[in-house]
Order: structure tokens, then sequence, then C-alpha cells
């Protein structure tokens, strides 16, 4: 199962406060991770990721194993840590600063 | 708040329960008071650390709520209630509609897609002049339908209006608005470009008004599939044409029911009113001591009784002298009154942004207010005195009433 951390207020919207566990089928990449969060949570389609485009939203990250993948290909697999499941994939709010 | 002597008008106003819907920019509350509007509790915040752009209750079913939630970081959400602000849902998200008919979760309820399969409706002018492709930020305003509880309109920034007939699981927009001609010209002013007003006629089924700022004021005959420009009369010396058809900033627009051909507006300066449908517009600033301000309503009990914030100017978004006083005229514009019974008239440097006023339909009517100073007034006397409901809450964005029976 893979492990998927969301911050704060997504938790808030999809009702639930510790790590998502998903099934997903491989390879196991952003996109394929992303799938399946919205198709268990479709409250969040739309708050990650553009409906249509898909393009990551301008102030969230994607983290894995001190990894930053938030520009990186949709396509990209993520390390086997995450595929195991002994590391989560992190969804984060860009900090405002200030 | 006034005594109100006991006998019979005390009992059935008693027996009424009022809601607030206050939108922040932390967070949704429901302030809730009987008809003497004299106690009142506040629950929340829902939505807690979410701007609230509006929150509006549908007619048809006053338990029916919807309201606009969204985030810089998250973007647009549209969350809805069934049970009068209790409990909420992102439409279409309850189990049973999370399959589709091809077996996909819809989750579509924030998806606002802009028609853009030709010209005109695929750009718009931009801050430096050139055409600029039209990006969806936020619902600034969600209108329910008046008969049913499964439609309502939302109008948007970028500036558009969309249509949702399903309960607000899936929105389309009404893409005559943008189409009709000058789309192209439009375009935003410091605030962005939002479609921030929508009037929906009591008496002439199928018309239905909205201000755009900084376009100005379109109206459909046709429940929204065509619409025209109906802004002969303004006159704003920050566009080039000060005549112009499109490019005016309009704050807001009210309407009574009992009289739908005649609407007011408080415009970037200016009040303006119409008495035939928007078609032409006169000033009725008459002697109020600026014509600058966001929010404008009408008693419902008198069509020609107008409740107006002036603001110090557009460069000090403040009351003048910092004085908080609500301008009354019982004239239908022109001449005005301030009222200032229970407001602060020292020291206070607030806003009241165009979505933050409105009125009940008791009587005698009641008005309401929220400041980007956190504060909640009312009034439960057609304005003449005012009490502080909520003093400490968040920057207030929107505020409407209901009556509940």
């Amino acid at each position: 199962m893979i492990r998927v951390a969301l911050p704060y207020h997504l938790c808030t919207l999809a009702g639930h406060h510790q790590d998502i566990l998903l099934d997903v089928t491989p390879p196991i990449t952003i996109s394929s991770v992303l799938d399946a969060l919205e198709f268990k949570f479709p409250m969040l389609r739309g708050t990650i990721r553009d409906h249509s485009t898909k393009k990551r939203r301008d102030f969230l990250r994607f983290f894995a194993c001190n990894q930053d993948f938030s520009n990186s290909s949709p396509d990209t697999p993520l390390p086997p840590q995450v595929a195991a499941g002994t590391e989560p994939f992190l969804i984060i709010g860009a900090i405002a600063g200030g | 708040m006034p005594e109100l002597a006991l006998g019979p008008l005390f009992e059935s106003l008693r027996m009424s329960t009022i809601r607030l819907l206050v939108g922040t920019k932390k967070g949704a509350f429901v302030l809730t008071s009987d008809g003497t509007r004299r106690k009142w509790s506040v629950s929340g915040p829902f939505f807690a650390g979410w701007e609230i752009y509006h929150l509006k209750g549908s007619l048809a079913d006053p338990n029916r709520i919807y309201c606009s939630q969204s985030s810089g970081w998250f973007g647009q959400i549209i969350q809805r209630s069934d049970d009068g602000g209790q409990t909420w849902h992102t439409p279409g998200s309850k189990p049973e509609d999370l399959q589709g008919e091809h077996g996909m979760p819809k989750g579509e309820s924030n998806k606002f897609a802009y028609d853009t399969q030709a010209a005109p409706l695929t750009t718009h002018m931009w801050y430096d002049g050139t055409q600029h492709p039209w990006e969806f930020k936020r619902v600034w305003h969600i209108e329910p339908s008046l008969t049913d509880p499964d439609v309502a309109y939302a109008g948007v920034e970028d500036a558009a209006i969309f249509k949702t007939t399903n309960g607000g699981r899936s929105w389309h927009e009404l893409s005559g608005l943008r189409g009709h001609g000058t789309g192209p010209q439009w375009q935003p002013g410091a605030g962005g470009m939002g479609a921030h007003t929508i009037l929906l006629d009591p008496q002439n089924p199928g018309r239905i008004f909205t201000a755009i700022s900084a376009a100005g004021c379109f109206r459909s005959d046709d429940d929204g599939q065509s619409w025209r420009p109906i802004n002969r009369g303004l006159r704003s010396q920050y566009i080039p044409d000060p005549n112009a058809e499109v490019g005016h900033c309009v704050h807001r627009i009210a309407q009574h029911g009992g009289r739908p051909n005649t609407l007011f507006m408080q415009k970037h300066w200016d009040v303006m009113r119409s008495d035939d449908g928007g078609d032409n517009w006169t000033e009725v600033s008459g002697d109020l001591p600026t014509d600058f301000g966001f929010p404008i309503d009408i008693n419902a009990n008198d069509p020609n009784t107008v409740y107006v914030v002036p603001i110090t100017s557009d460069s000090l978004h403040y009351p003048p002298e910092g004085k908080l006083r609500v301008y009354r005229s019982k004239t239908g514009g022109q001449h005005w009154e301030p009222l200032t019974k229970g407001l602060p008239q020292q020291d206070c440097y607030v806003n009241i942004l165009r979505d933050a006023m409105c009125v009940d339909t008791l009587d005698p009517c009641g008005i309401y207010f929220g400041t980007t100073g956190g504060q909640v007034y009312a009034s439960a006397d057609n304005g003449d005195s005012w009490n502080a409901i909520v003093r400490d809450l968040p920057a207030v964005l929107s505020v409407e009433v209901q009556i509940i029976p």
C-alpha cells in the first residue's frame, strides 16, 4: 500500500486525519498515486492539480525520501521505499513566508 | 437594541428565527436569533482557515445553503449544507455520489471550466493592454434560484457566470455573458475582475442582472443565455472614455422585489438609480459626504428607502473622519441622513465590503453589515439604532440573512 500524507486543510476536506493508504497499480508514479488519491477522495480533485491540465497547483510541493518531486514529470517513478509503503509520499503546502 | 413594546408584534417576531450567514477571511460563521433580534448565538468557524467569499441560502429551501470556500494553496471548493448550516459536504462526494456513469468519481463541484471554443471567448484585456487568456480564480458570489434549491448561479473571477442544475455537483458556464461582444474589452482592476452581483428578478422569470468589476452591469432576459451591457448614464473619470459602454467599476447593485425595474447602484464613485431595468441610470448621490463605497441595499418594506456606507475615497478605504455611519435615503436617493446610534463615532478605520450588507424581510426591517475589523452590526429598527452582535471575527467578506419560519 502507498502512504500519502496530506496538508492539514486537505485532511479536513477529505475527512481523514492520518496518512492515507492507497492501493495503486504499478508503475508507482506521481500521476498514478494522485489518480488513486482522487479516486478515493473525489473532493480533493482540483485542490492538488488542475482538473483538466493536471498541472500541480503553484503553492503545493511533492516530497518523498528527502527528494523534491515538485517539478518532476508526472510520470516520474517514485522511490522504491514509497512503492513499498515504508516511506510516505508527502504533499506539502508551500510556506507563506513573511 | 431598542425595547419593543410587549404585544402581538413582539410575539410574532419572537416566533421567527433569524440566521445570519457570515463569510470571513478565516472561515464561515452562523449567527442566530429570534425575530426580536436582541440576543444572538454564534456557531463556527466552519472551514476554519479558508477564505469564505460568500454563502447564501435558498429561498425555496432555507436549509439548503451554498458556500464558496477558497484558498491560495488549494483553490476553489464548493460546500453545501442541507440542514441549515449544521453539517456540510462537497456536492457529489457523498458515498452514493462517488460513482459516475462510467465508474469514475465525479468530484466536479469545484470545476469551473470556461467555454473557450472561439473568439470572443478566448481572451480579455490584461493590465498592459494586451489580450490575456481567461483564468478561473475563485467564486465571489453564489445566488440560489428563487424557486428550485438545486439551481444556483455562481459569479466568478475572472468574470463569468456559471450555473448548476444539480445542487452544485457540476457547473456550466453561461458563456453568452463573456461572448456577447465586449468581453475582450474587459480589464481587471487592482482587486481583480470578478462577477460579484447576481440579481434574479422575482417578477420577470428569466431576467438576471449582474455586475462586474471593472466591466459594468449586464442584463439577460432569457435566463442567462444572452446578455447586453446596461451602463448608459454611468460616468467614470478613471477610464479613457468616461461614458464608455463598458469598463465601469460597479461595486454593487440592489433591487427591491416589489419594484424590480428600479435598481440602485454603488459605483466606484457615485450612487446611481435606474427606473427602467438598467437601461438608463441617473446619479442620486445628492448630499452624501462622499459617494465612494461598496455595499448598497434597500429596505424590504419600502422600495424608496436605501442604505449605503460611505467610504472616504478609492485611496482611503475607511469611513470619513473615522466615524462609521450608514446613510439612509427615504426618498430613493439625493437626500441622505446619517445613522450613527450605536456605531463608533471616533477612531474607526474599517471597511465594509460589497457583499457584507443585507436586509431582512421583517417589519421593522433589519439591516446587517460586517466590517473588515471583524464586527457584525445589526439594526432591528430600519437603521435607527445599531448594535454589534459580534466583535472579533476575522475580516468579514459577506453577510446574508435568512428568515426561518
